[in-house]
């Protein structure tokens, strides 16, 4: 053999020689750790994981064998062993040379039990690596040293940090082809740091490494003296369990199967997603609210005392009260919500695309409930991270809707809990998953609000006004004067004797919205709220004006489907970022540039033009008292 | 944005340890399957790992017996402790067995001496079909481990079967968190692999640490064994086939995995104490399966023979 193997070292042979007893002592405490690796297909995964089995002692010697016969013949290392040849499992796979699906891999040290998702690179299989991302603790992000952050890299790291993956590792391999230089090491992470910012992932752990020639996989390299930190393994070894995290969170069980032996025994089993219960703690069963107290928690080994978040235990009531599977047991004075809307983020995993209204079968916790899906808000271009209007989601893209469901769930925000806030959709007629999601947050109109109809409508309204109502949504960058435009344009509409009401954006921060921020998802909110209060008042006749930014096409949208056609009227304002900033008027810019203002549109955020504007006025040729000329003109016009 | 440090705090003490989570995860596979299927089984071979799976199944539902039966697809030639073991087994866990053999294969007599690969085929592969078919089981579990050999790796624990059995590695469903879709068509069928997540030693260890019986095969003892094309073949009964002037030795042998007899290697071994045979197996290099036959062909075998429908 001609590779640079160093011994194995995570198993100690001696003592599995001298003393086994303690050898199996020590290993039956050992922790579980769970970790997904994502890379560009050249980035040297396979190689990578195929190192860490062959370290770690699980290549046998039959399989060496068969793998230095597979490298002569297949192997992509002139003769060399290739380890990517053992984790390549299926034939046709084998053949093409690349990985195309799931696979789970197995290792271990004295610590620590290992298994590995291993997951492929290349662009069309998101819902691969979505998959093995939802069970892993921990990703190693791997990136070749000489190429750098890709966009691939790029891609798997939003996903990763879509599924709410804390810990993160960026592995620069290949160093031992970029000379091992430290220059090159910091220069990639730098320009890491630099997206992990824009995409809100709060830290990584980057560690330079070489897969083929096993520099601080195990031991510390000779070559990077530089590097102080640690050996992939050895923080492998450290990094903290999802399962552990999870202990610190109010009680949460889904019930999967009542257990009825006999008349005198009713328990209820389930896997404890997140807490501790112990025996005499005052329990409530969502959705119907119903509380009674913990009896016991029964196991086969004996009741116990308490059992926590990664447990499968049953529990036994005081009370006899109705709780069937699908039902959440939690902890009394600090249940999870209950709701029937959603917004949620969907990664859609057919080759057929979402159809938006058609009802699909949602599944989370132990329940399944009938779901419809919206149109999507937006769809996330993955390679940009741009948000795209969609009027669907085909295979592996992303994008936020709403989903409601026939009756109201137990659930979470994915990122609280992923036990009862990750949920699959399934498809009635094929039962394939079709998708998987997570929920972001309820919708406040969730709470079963019925419409009442009124006898004095929308048009009685308006005509008593002698107008006709429309909204007027002035859009474009903070400083394009779209305030100042909209303010001409009521003083004007007023001494016509229209009835109008400006809502303002930082007017409506003030109080409609004030809990709302400047993440997408917030921004998103914020129209939706906006567009809902704009219709309110159309349907008392009145011609509402409008000053957001509203940088995404998607929500414009959204509001132009609230209302009656030909009712809203958007206007672009049209004015260059370098105008824009140049004026400046709240000096909002200049904070933007210097970091202190994040998610400012034009800067560090999209803005998204009106492809289908009513109306574009452009304030660089036009004053605002010309452009607001132009507004009034276009609302008399169509409003005859 | 900053780094993570090097190192996290202490682990708590609440932190579970490896076998705990992989119990706690096969639990609640067990119950999602019972919670959803019509008429579930589970496929028992009687050897460690169906034995560990018959354990955790005990776990999943107690004070509850098991709520469905155990199935041996029977070949007629596997070792006679096997047989022993699997009906005091099923007895002490309350549980019904059913055992299937493939009345074609009976009646042509197949039998690993004359018939090679389709002695394999025939009472294994065809025989779980029949049996499927027979009992109209829509779902089964399985004690396949993911570690076994490649084509595993990559299989789900639900695995989807078509309504002849198939399973198409490229159509295979996604599974996220800890959400089955166990939704079938009318014909189709599922094997559940609840072991999936498990290696060898952590069977070994688990066995070891729960007191669970396990075939004494897995221990040495002096047994007559003949040598062919490599492999220690023992001399279980008196159908087995000796060539001209071969005469069997006693030898200290063990074995890896259990399946029929005359395809079964034995290795030489002094382990006689589960402690000595997790110490030899942790030593030992070769894998699991070059014990057993039918992995010999090419690489690719198990996979084909998956597709067709081989367990």
């Amino acid at each position: 053999m001609t590779l640079d193997t160093k011994d194995p070292v995570y198993l100690t042979d001696t003592l599995i020689a001298e003393d086994i007893d303690a050898y199996l002592l020590k290993h039956q405490h050992k922790t579980m750790l769970r970790f997904i690796t994502c890379g560009s297909v050249d980035d040297g995964k396979s190689t990578l994981i195929g190192r860490l089995l062959y370290d770690s002692k699980m290549i046998f010697e039959d399989q060496l064998a068969s793998l230095e016969n597979d490298s002569k013949n297949v192997g992509t290392q002139a003769g060399e062993i290739d380890f990517a040849l053992l984790v390549d499992g299926l034939a046709a796979e084998r053949e093409q040379g690349i990985t195309i699906d799931v696979a789970y891999r197995f290792f271990a040290t004295d610590k620590r039990k290992f298994i590995v998702a291993d997951t492929p690179g290349h662009e069309q299989y998101t819902r691969n690596m979505v998959t093995g991302a939802s069970t892993a603790d921990l990703a190693v992000i791997l990136i070749d040293a000489r190429q750098g952050v890709l966009t691939q890299t790029k891609r798997h790291s939003y996903l990763v940090n879509q599924l709410g993956i804390r810990n993160v590792v960026l592995a620069i391999n290949k160093m031992d082809l970029v000379d091992y230089s430290a220059e090159r090491f910091y220069e990639i992470v730098g320009e890491y740091s630099h997206f992990a910012k824009q995409i809100g992932m709060e830290s990584f752990l980057p560690i330079p490494i070489s897969g083929l020639k096993g520099d601080n996989i195990v031991t510390k390299s000779e070559h990077m003296a530089w590097f102080q930190g640690p050996t992939l393994l050895g923080h492998l070894e450290q990094a903290p369990i999802s399962d552990a995290r999870m202990q610190d969170h109010p009680f949460r069980m889904a019930v999967q199967w009542v257990n009825r032996p006999n008349l005198d025994f009713r328990g209820f089993a389930g896997f404890i997603g997140a807490g501790v219960v112990r025996p005499g703690d005052a329990i409530r069963v969502l959705p119907s609210g119903k509380t009674t107290r913990v009896k016991s928690i029964v196991t086969y080994d004996g009741n116990l005392d308490q059992a926590i978040a990664g447990q499968s235990v049953t529990l036994t009531f005081e009370d006899e009260i109705d709780c069937s599977r699908g039902d959440v047991i939690v902890k009394s004075d600090e249940p999870c919500e209950v709701a029937d809307q959603f917004e949620a983020t969907l990664v859609w995993m057919s080759e057929e695309e979402m159809l938006p209204g058609r009802p699909y079968i949602l599944k989370i916790g132990t329940q399944s409930v009938t779901a419809t899906v919206t149109e999507p808000k937006y769809e996330v271009n993955v390679n940009t991270l741009e948000h795209l209007a969609s009027k669907t989601l085909g295979l592996n893209a992303i994008g936020a809707v709403n989903i409601s469901t026939d009756r109201a769930i137990p659930f979470e925000a994915y990122d609280k809990n992923p036990d009862l806030g990750g949920f699959i959709l399934i498809d009635r007629m094929t039962n394939a998953t079709v998708a998987a999601g997570m929920i972001k947050f309820a919708l406040r109109r969730s709470q079963n609000i019925h419409w009442q109809a009124v006898d004095v409508d929308r048009d009685a309204h308006a005509s008593l006004k002698n107008q006709k109502a429309a909204v007027v949504w002035f859009t474009g960058l903070s400083g394009s004067g779209k305030s100042t435009i909209a303010n001409i344009v009521e003083k004007k509409l007023h001494a016509l004797g229209k009835h109008t009401f400006l809502l303002d954006g930082d007017n409506v921060r003030h109080g409609l919205n004030r809990d709302l921020g400047f993440t997408d998802a917030d921004r998103v909110e914020n129209i939706r709220r906006v567009g809902e209060v704009s219709r309110l008042m159309t349907d008392a006749g009145l011609i509402v004006l409008t000053a957001f930014i509203s940088p995404f096409r998607s929500e414009r949208r959204m509001v132009r489907e609230l209302l009656t056609n030909g009712e809203f009227v958007e206007v672009y304002v049209d004015t260059p970022l370098e105008v824009a900033e140049q004026r400046d008027v709240k000096g909002l810019y200049k904070k933007a540039r210097a970091g202190e203002l994040k998610n400012f549109t034009g800067i560090d955020s999209p803005y998204e033009a009106p492809e289908t504007a009513e109306l574009t006025v452009n304030t660089v040729e036009l004053s605002a008292e010309e452009a607001a000329e132009k507004v009034v003109d276009y609302i008399l016009k169509s409003s005859r | 944005m900053t780094t993570q440090p090097a190192t996290e705090p202490e682990l708590s003490t609440a932190t579970l340890t490896h076998l705990q989570r992989l119990e706690a995860e096969s639990i609640h596979i067990m119950r999602e399957v019972v919670a959803n299927a019509d008429n579930p089984v589970m496929l028992y071979s009687v050897g460690k790992d169906s034995a560990c799976m018959l354990h955790l199944a005990k776990k999943a539902f107690y004070p509850a017996p098991p709520p469905f039966p155990l199935m041996h697809v029977d070949t007629t030639w596997k070792f006679r402790a096997m047989y022993e073991l699997r009906d005091r087994a099923a007895e002490d866990a309350g549980m019904k067995l059913i055992v299937h053999h493939n009345p074609e294969a009976v009646e042509k007599g197949i039998n690993p001496f004359d018939h090679g690969s389709l002695h394999t085929d025939m009472w294994k592969t065809d025989g779980l079909k029949q049996a499927l078919t027979k009992y109209n089981f829509d779902v089964a579990f399985g004690g396949a481990r993911r570690d076994e050999e490649k084509s595993r790796a990559k299989e789900r624990i639900f695995s989807f079967r078509s309504a002849n059995h198939r399973w198409d590695p490229k159509n295979q469903r996604p599974e996220l968190w800890r959400q089955y879709n166990t939704r079938k068509a009318k014909g189709e069928s599922i094997r559940v692999f609840p072991l999936s997540n498990w290696t060898e030693l952590d069977i070994w260890q688990y066995i070891h640490l729960e007191g669970i019986e396990i075939v004494p095969l897995y221990f040495s003892e002096p047994r007559p064994v003949v040598e062919r094309d490599g492999l220690l073949i023992m001399v279980d009964d008196d159908r087995f086939r000796l060539n001209e002037g071969e005469v069997p030795q006693m030898k200290s042998v063990r074995f890896r995995t259990l399946g029929c007899y005359p395809l079964t290697g034995a290795v030489e071994s002094e382990a006689k104490t589960l402690p000595e045979v997790i110490q030899e197996m942790l030593l030992t290099t070769t894998s699991e399966r070059q014990g057993r036959a039918i992995d010999h062909d090419s690489a690719a075998s198990m996979e084909k023979k998956k597709q067709e429908g081989y367990f």
